[in-house]
C-alpha cells in the first residue's frame, strides 16, 4: 500500500503488519500523553518530587538521554571533522538516535519546569553565570543542528525527492554538512559539559562539588569526554536491536568495529580520568569539607555498589571488551559491551543527580531517598515509545542506512578483515 | 540576551557567553540561507529534475 | 531614591540556649508572608516553612537526654563576594543577592520553577508551590497586603521580610533621615520569640545588637570573632549570615564537627 514511499530496492514488513507494531507502542505513548497533561494541567504536585528532591528521575533522564544521544555529535565529528569516511554508513542512524534523544531531553524539560509557560524566561533573562543557562542555550541550538541534519534524510523519502526543490536542498546541505558537524560539535562540547557543570559547582553539595580550572568543575571535562565515550555505544545498541527486530544486517561490521575500536578507547580514556577524580575527590576535596571517605556511600541503598557498578561493570570492562579485536567482533561480547556502557554512563548521569539530593548535608540531616510517581514513569516512557515510533517510520519510508540493500542482497555478507577497519571503504554502492 | 535587556552587563562573562551563542546562531543560520537561496537558483535552473 | 551609599548586611544570631522550640517564629513568619499551607502539612519535604524549627537530641537516655532546638531561616550566604549558592546557578536571574542589603532576593514572576536553586542549597531553606496556595474561606481577607502570594510551580524561601524594609527605608525617606534605626527593621520571627532568642540587625554597623553578639570578622570570611558565635555548614564556604550560639558543648560538637559518618548522634525532627 505505502511501498511507493519505500527507499529503493529495500524489503518493509506488509503495512498492516506495521501499523499494529505503530498502534501497540502508541499507546505506551498516549499512556506518557495522559500523564504529561497531569503534570501540565494539574502542576507538579503529580510527581513525588519533594522539597528535597527538587530534581529527580527527569533530570536524570534528561542527562541520560543527552550524554546518550552524544553519538550523533560524536560520530559527526569522527566523520567530517577527523575524517573517518567509513562511518558515512552509520551517521545517519546515528543523526537519527540524537534527533530523537535531543528531542525527548527538551519535551521532559517542557514538563519537570513549574511554570512551562515561562520556558523562554531562561533565554531572555539569561543568568549567563548559570551552568543551566548554557546547557539551555547550546541543547536548544544543537537540537537545531540535529533538526538540519536529519532534515536531508526526510527528503531523500524516494517521492520527496522527486520534488527538484527538495532534491536540490538536500544536495546542498550535504555539501556543506561539515560546517553544520563542526557547529553541532562545538555546541555539544559545551553543553554536555555545562551538564557536568550543573552538578559539579553545587559547593554547597560535597558529594557533587568538584574543584577544576577556570570556571569549568573537573565534571564540564568529564561529561563531555563521557557522552563522546558512551554515546556511540547507544548507537551501536540500538543498532543491533533494530537489526534483530528488522531481520537485517543494516551496517557493514567494519564500521560498526570502528566505531566500537574508538568508544572503547574514549571509554577506557575517560574511566581513567573519572577513577583519579574519584579519588582526589574522596579524599581530598570531599575531607577538607569536613566528610571522611566513605560518608557519602554510608546507606543501605546508596552503598558503595553505585561506585563498583559505574567505574568497573559499566566502565572498565566495557572498555576492555571494546579495545580488544576479539571482544568486538564477537557479536555477543560486542552487545555486552555497549549495553554495559550504556548502564554505566547512565548510572553516573543518575548519581549525578539523584544521590546528590539523597546525601544529608547538615549534620542533624538524615538521609532522603524518593521513589518516582506513575506520572513520572509515564512521562520517561513517552520518549522511549516516541523514539521507537520515529526510529519505526525512519527506517520504513528513508534510507537511513546506505548499505542495507548491498548488506542482504548477498546470500551471506562477508566481514571486512580486521586491517580494513581504519581504511576508508569503498563508496556506498546503494546511495541512490 | 540581548543588548538592550536591561539585565545586559558589558562585561567578559556576556561577551563570550552570548558571544559563542551568537557565533553558532550566525553560523547556522547563513549556512541554511545559503543551502534554501542555492537550492532555488538550482531549481530555476533545471537541475535536479532528472537526476534519475 | 538612593538613600545612601552605605552596604548593609543584615543578618541574624539565634540562641541555640534560649530557643525552647515553640514555633512562634515559624507561626509569625507564615503570617507575615502569606505563606500557603496544605491541610495536611506532616510531610515536612513537601510543605513550605520559610524558617523552620529543626529538634536534635543528644540521643543519650534518662537522666542525660538532652534537646536543642534549631530555627533555620534562609541563611542569605554571601558566599565569595555575592556567590551564593542559589544565586549564582538561577539561569534566570530570578534570585539576586543585595550588596545593599546582603538579603538574597526571590523573584516570583521571574521564576519558572526550574529548582536548580534548591538543588544548590545546601539548608533547604527553599521551598517549592508543588500546589496553588489554597487558604480557608475567609482567610484571604486577612493575607498581608505587602508581600504578594506565590502562584503554583515557582521557588519561594525566607526573605529576610523585605517588605518591612522597604517600608522602613520609606518612611525613613519620608522623614528625611538616611539610616533606618535598628528597631524599624525587624524580622516578624526576632520580633515574635517569646525567650528573646533570635536577634537581627545589620552586621556592619558596630552599635547593632547582632553584631556586638557575633563580632564577624570581615579577614576571615565573616566568621564569629570571639569563636562564640558560629554558622552552619560554614566549611562549604557559603559565608551565611544567620550566625548560632550555644554553651552547650554537645551541640556545639553536632553543629560543628562534620566528619559525622554513621555515628550521628542527631536525629532529624
Amino acid at each position: 500500500m505505502d511501498s511507493a514511499l519505500f527507499p529503493k530496492g529495500v524489503k518493509r514488513c506488509p503495512t498492516w503488519q506495521f501499523l499494529l507494531w505503530i498502534g501497540a507502542v502508541g499507546i505506551v505513548l498516549l499512556w506518557g500523553v495522559y500523564a504529561m497533561l497531569l503534570c501540565w494541567l494539574k502542576g507538579l504536585n503529580q510527581t513525588n518530587m519533594n522539597d528535597y528532591y527538587g530534581f529527580a528521575l527527569w533530570i536524570w533522564a534528561d542527562l541520560a538521554v543527552i550524554a546518550l544521544g552524544g553519538g550523533a555529535f560524536f560520530t559527526g565529528f569522527l566523520r567530517y571533522l577527523v575524517g573517518k569516511d567509513e562511518l558515512k554508513n552509520i551517521i545517519n542512524f546515528a543523526v537519527l538516535i540524537g534527533f530523537i534523544c535531543y528531542s525527548s531531553a527538551l519535551l521532559i524539560l517542557a514538563i519537570d519546569i513549574g511554570q512551562p509557560l515561562r520556558g523562554w524566561f531562561i533565554f531572555w533573562h539569561a543568568n549567563v553565570h548559570s551552568m543551566l543557562t548554557e546547557v539551555a542555550f547550546c541543547l536548544t541550538c544543537y537540537f537545531g543542528v540535529l533538526t538540519i541534519e536529519y532534515l536531508p534524510l526526510i527528503l531523500e523519502n524516494r517521492q520527496i525527492d522527486k520534488v527538484p526543490f527538495f532534491h536540490n536542498l538536500s544536495h546542498n546541505m550535504h555539501e556543506i554538512m561539515a560546517v553544520f558537524a563542526a557547529t553541532g560539535a562545538f555546541l555539544s562540547f559545551f553543553h554536555q559539559g555545562s551538564l557536568g557543570g550543573v552538578a559539579g559547582v553545587l559547593f554547597g553539595r560535597p558529594f557533587a562539588f568538584r574543584e577544576g580550572i577556570f570556571i569549568w568543575p573537573w565534571t564540564f571535562f568529564l561529561f563531555t569526554w563521557s557522552a563522546a565515550a558512551f554515546g556511540p555505544c547507544f548507537t551501536i545498541f540500538l543498532l543491533k536491536i533494530t537489526e534483530k527486530i528488522t531481520g537485517k544486517k543494516l551496517v557493514r561490521d567494519s564500521t560498526v568495529w570502528l566505531l566500537a575500536k574508538i568508544s572503547g578507547w574514549m571509554i577506557l580514556t575517560y574511566i581513567i580520568a573519572k577513577t583519579i577524580d574519584t579519588i582526589y575527590w574522596l579524599t581530598v576535596t570531599a575531607p577538607s569539607a569536613g566528610y571522611g571517605v566513605g560518608f557519602f556511600y554510608d546507606n543501605w541503598f546508596y552503598n558503595i555498589g553505585w561506585l563498583v557498578a559505574e567505574i568497573v561493570v559499566g566502565g572498565f570492562i566495557p572498555a576492555l571488551i571494546l579495545i580488544t579485536k576479539k571482544g568486538r567482533q564477537n557479536p555477543t561480547a560486542l552487545f555486552v559491551a555497549v549495553l554495559l556502557g550504556v548502564i554505566g554512563v547512565s548510572i553516573n548521569r543518575w548519581v549525578m543527580v539523584l544521590q546528590v539530593m539523597a546525601v544529608p548535608v547538615m549534620p542533624f540531616d538524615t538521609w532522603a531517598l524518593y521513589y518516582p510517581s506513575w506520572q513520572e514513569v509515564a512521562t520517561t516512557i513517552l520518549p522511549v515509545a516516541y523514539g521507537i515510533i520515529l526510529v519505526s517510520l525512519s527506517y520504513r519510508y528513508l534510507p537511513v542506512f546506505p548499505n542495507e540493500v548491498e548488506l542482504n542482497a548477498a546470500p551471506e555478507p562477508e566481514p571486512l578483515p580486521e586491517a580494513d577497519e581504519d581504511v576508508p571503504a569503498e563508496a556506498a554502492a546503494a546511495q541512490a | 540576551m540581548f543588548p538592550f535587556g536591561f539585565e545586559w552587563i558589558w562585561d567578559m562573562s556576556h561577551l563570550v557567553f552570548m558571544g559563542g551563542l551568537w557565533y553558532a546562531l550566525t553560523i547556522i543560520g547563513l549556512g541554511m540561507t545559503y543551502c534554501v537561496i542555492k537550492a532555488v537558483v538550482d531549481t530555476l535552473q533545471g537541475k535536479g529534475a532528472h537526476h534519475h | 531614591m538612593e538613600m545612601n551609599a552605605k552596604q548593609h548586611k543584615y543578618g541574624m544570631v539565634i540562641d541555640l540556649d534560649k530557643c525552647t522550640g515553640c514555633g512562634a517564629c515559624m507561626v509569625a513568619c507564615m503570617s507575615e508572608n502569606n505563606v500557603p499551607f496544605k491541610k495536611d502539612e506532616s510531610n515536612k519535604r513537601d510543605s513550605i516553612t520559610w524558617m523552620r524549627v529543626y529538634k536534635i537530641s543528644n540521643g543519650k537516655p534518662y537522666p542525660d537526654a538532652d534537646v536543642c532546638y534549631l530555627p533555620r531561616p534562609c541563611m542569605h550566604c554571601e558566599g565569595h563576594d555575592g556567590h551564593s549558592p542559589c544565586v549564582s546557578v538561577c539561569p534566570a536571574t530570578a534570585t539576586d543577592y543585595s550588596r545593599e542589603t546582603g538579603v538574597v532576593s526571590q523573584i516570583y514572576t521571574r521564576c519558572f520553577g526550574c529548582r536548580y536553586c534548591m538543588a544548590a542549597c545546601p539548608y533547604h531553606a527553599r521551598y517549592f508551590n508543588w500546589w496553588d496556595p489554597v487558604w480557608p474561606d475567609g482567610m484571604e481577607k486577612t493575607l498581608s497586603p505587602n508581600v504578594s502570594p506565590r502562584m503554583r510551580g515557582v521557588v519561594e524561601k525566607c526573605s529576610f521580610c523585605f517588605h518591612r524594609y522597604q517600608l522602613a527605608r520609606e518612611k525613613a525617606i519620608y522623614e528625611g533621615r538616611d539610616e533606618v534605626a535598628e528597631d524599624e527593621y525587624q524580622t516578624a520571627c526576632a520580633q515574635a520569640c517569646p525567650a528573646g532568642a533570635i536577634v537581627f540587625g545589620d552586621l556592619n554597623n558596630p552599635d547593632h545588637q547582632v553584631t556586638r553578639i557575633v563580632e564577624p570578622d570581615p579577614h576571615h570570611h565573616f566568621t564569629g570573632h570571639s569563636k562564640k558565635a558560629f554558622r552552619l555548614l560554614e566549611q562549604l564556604g557559603t559565608n551565611p549570615k544567620v550566625y548560632y550560639t550555644t554553651e552547650r558543648q554537645w551541640v556545639r560538637k553536632i553543629l560543628g564537627q562534620y566528619n559525622f559518618g554513621s555515628q550521628a548522634a542527631a536525629h532529624g525532627a
